[in-house]
């Protein structure tokens, strides 16, 4: 009984994942819990709701064996700093297990400073971590880069939490991918 | 498009040079604006027009030139309650002993004509009351659909008359109107008249377009578009629709804007995460790269004669004004106040730099092209991205509200006292005031 429980807040989990990983720019999931197995397809026979699934290869698996797919700046700056490093190292790894797939870097600025200005901000970032993700062995061929400058912020206050979010480079996995 | 401006020969002679005897000071900020008299046009005439009649024509001419002497701040017209009724014969023998009572020390008349070719003839004559003289007067002629056209030619009439200013109010504004929430804004490109009227779309709002500027010709346009999610610039004819990339390679190419003859576009392009400032034939072909330094230079503007340009670099840390050659040549450096200096915008007089300042928040400021003289003239959340008026007189720019991200446009004097919104049917940012119609 216990088991069925946690089979059916794992499949939640799962769904709230799928329907997070359609958004575009992609928005932090909720870390998969780490310590259980992937799920077990569902018994043969069985009637009721289809589920859905992480697919290997997928923006959504990408996002939860990477961690995340966004890496975040300091006001200003295109450094990548040691958190960003941590992900970024493991966005890589992912690309090498899946080859085939093309990525574009969305480089985004927070909304204090100019239009112009941001954009280059923007592109700078998205080159930073595309860099990164080459020096770790993936194919600069295989990554486009887009700055969106402050056009498209996740966060909408106008704060020193708000803009931490924004100042960010997303790795985006074609939907299908 | 059929515009006709003249004297009005025959029926108006030109008016004798009259030592001014009324005068307003346009960058002084001190005096208090002249009140003037602006009553209704009278018609010769009643007839009828596709723009209406041309009784109820004179009405709304008298209307848009009180709007525009206003909204200069150089003058205070009579409210319409204080004004007198105008006969035809009056327009050129004004009542002056009438108009002395009303505390108005100018006085602008005018009467709308239907000519028997489909045009309008708008008479404009400046008076001054005290004096009982006459200052000026012109005629315009107009296709019905123009008229307020003609209306702001006599705002301009006034204006350059008392200011000894350039004209500005027959002009237009290109800009980009918003709407939508904060983290997805719709973005399209609008075309207006200088006042609001005559508001039009450009785009469709599929793609976010930014930064749009007029060709000195006003028939063609360069701005930014994420198009197929490539950024880049695109040069578009207005009349036609018809829009092409200002360079076609891999890199995201942005801040456009065009020399003072119309002949050639610089923009930025960010490569590998450098951002230099190129130049090309606004008819096509190859890019000239300007600039070489490893940091983001960007918002080049070039002097009103074509051989300068201003943009802003941040390869001393921050951003910070730069003034070159226009071949690229001789880059120095002009901000050195606190805080960094951004989006530069060389006035078309010459004289002034206007400029965003980023320093606790975002104000818009002017500064002689040596650095010099630096005012700051807004004060307000985030204002940016200024643009000068025809006559180098009037700025304006967006303004970013805290929290909800909306933005609108303004106008500010060069005395940053006369600030005023500029109305927009939904948001606005990145105004880009297009020169004197012709």
């Amino acid at each position: 009984m216990a088991n069925t429980t946690a089979k059916l807040l794992l499949t939640a989990a799962l769904i709230a994942t799928a329907a997070c990983s359609k958004k575009k720019p992609a928005e932090l999931p909720p870390p998969p819990p780490q310590e259980t197995t992937a799920p077990e397809p569902a018994p043969e026979g069985q009637t009721g709701e289809v589920g859905t699934t992480v697919l290997p290869g997928s923006r959504a698996d990408f996002v939860q064996q990477a961690g995340s797919d966004t890496v975040h700046f300091a006001t200003d700056s295109h450094d990548v700093d040691a958190e960003a490093q941590a992900i970024l190292a493991k966005q890589a790894e992912w690309l090498q297990r899946y080859p085939n797939v093309a990525v574009t870097v969305e480089g985004h600025a927070d909304e204090r400073g100019t239009r112009e200005y941001n954009l280059a901000l923007g592109e700078r970032r998205a080159n930073a971590a595309k860099d990164f993700l080459v020096n770790n062995g993936v194919a600069a061929s295989r990554i486009s880069v887009i700055s969106y400058g402050k056009e498209r912020p996740v966060a909408i206050g106008s704060d020193e939490a708000a803009w931490a979010q924004n100042r960010r480079a997303v790795t985006v996995v074609p939907i299908g991918g | 498009m059929r515009w006709a401006a003249a004297f009005l020969g025959a029926v108006i002679a030109f008016a004798a040079p009259v030592h001014a005897q009324i005068e307003v000071d346009v960058v002084g900020g001190i005096s208090a604006p002249m009140p003037i008299a602006i009553p209704v046009m009278p018609t010769p005439a009643q007839a009828g027009t596709p723009a209406g009649d041309t009784g109820s024509l004179g009405a709304r001419v008298a209307e848009v030139i009180t709007n525009d002497l206003r909204n200069s701040g150089l003058f205070r017209p009579l409210a319409e309650s204080a004004l007198r009724p105008v006969t035809f014969p009056q327009v050129t023998a004004p009542d002056f002993a009438g108009w002395g009572t009303t505390g108005a020390q100018a006085l602008v008349q005018g009467f709308v004509q239907a000519n028997g070719d489909g045009t309008l003839t708008v008479g404009c004559y400046l008076y001054d009351v005290f004096a009982r003289s006459e200052l000026t007067r012109q005629g315009f002629v107009v296709r019905p659909a123009d008229w307020r056209r003609a209306a702001h030619k006599c705002s301009d009439t006034v204006y350059t008359r008392l200011s000894g200013e350039g004209p500005y109010f027959d002009s237009q504004i290109v800009y980009v109107s918003e709407t939508g929430p904060k983290q997805h804004r719709t973005k399209r490109l609008a075309i207006m008249d200088q006042d609001g009227a005559n508001h039009r779309f450009i785009t469709n709002g599929q793609s976010i377009v930014l930064t749009p500027r007029f060709a000195p010709n006003q028939q063609t346009l360069v701005f930014m578009s994420f198009e197929n999610d490539r950024p880049r610039v695109y040069v578009y004819d207005v009349g036609s629709g018809r829009k092409r990339l200002v360079v076609d390679q891999p890199n995201m190419t942005f801040a456009p804007r065009f020399s003072p003859d119309g002949r050639y576009i610089v923009f930025s392009m960010a490569v590998n995460g450098n951002t230099d400032i190129y130049r090309v034939p606004a008819s096509g072909g190859g890019a000239t790269r300007l600039t070489s330094s490893p940091g983001i230079d960007t918002a080049a503007s070039y002097s009103p004669d074509g051989s300068k340009i201003v943009f802003e670099s941040d390869r001393s840390g921050g951003q910070q004004l730069y003034v070159m050659n226009a071949d690229g040549s001789n880059q120095q450096r002009i901000s050195f106040g606190g805080g960094r200096y951004a989006t530069p915008v060389w006035s078309p007089r010459g004289d002034l730099i206007a400029f965003t300042r980023i320093g606790g928040g975002f104000a818009v400021g002017i500064m002689s092209p040596d650095g010099s003289g630096e005012k700051i003239l807004t004060n307000g959340w985030q204002d940016e991205g200024p643009s000068w008026s025809p006559n180098g007189r009037v700025i304006m720019f967006f303004r970013t509200a805290q929290g909800s991200g909306k933005a609108d446009l303004w106008s500010v004097d060069l005395t940053g006292v006369n600030e005023r919104r500029v109305p927009t049917p939904l948001d606005g940012s990145d105004p880009a005031w297009g020169p004197l119609r012709p």
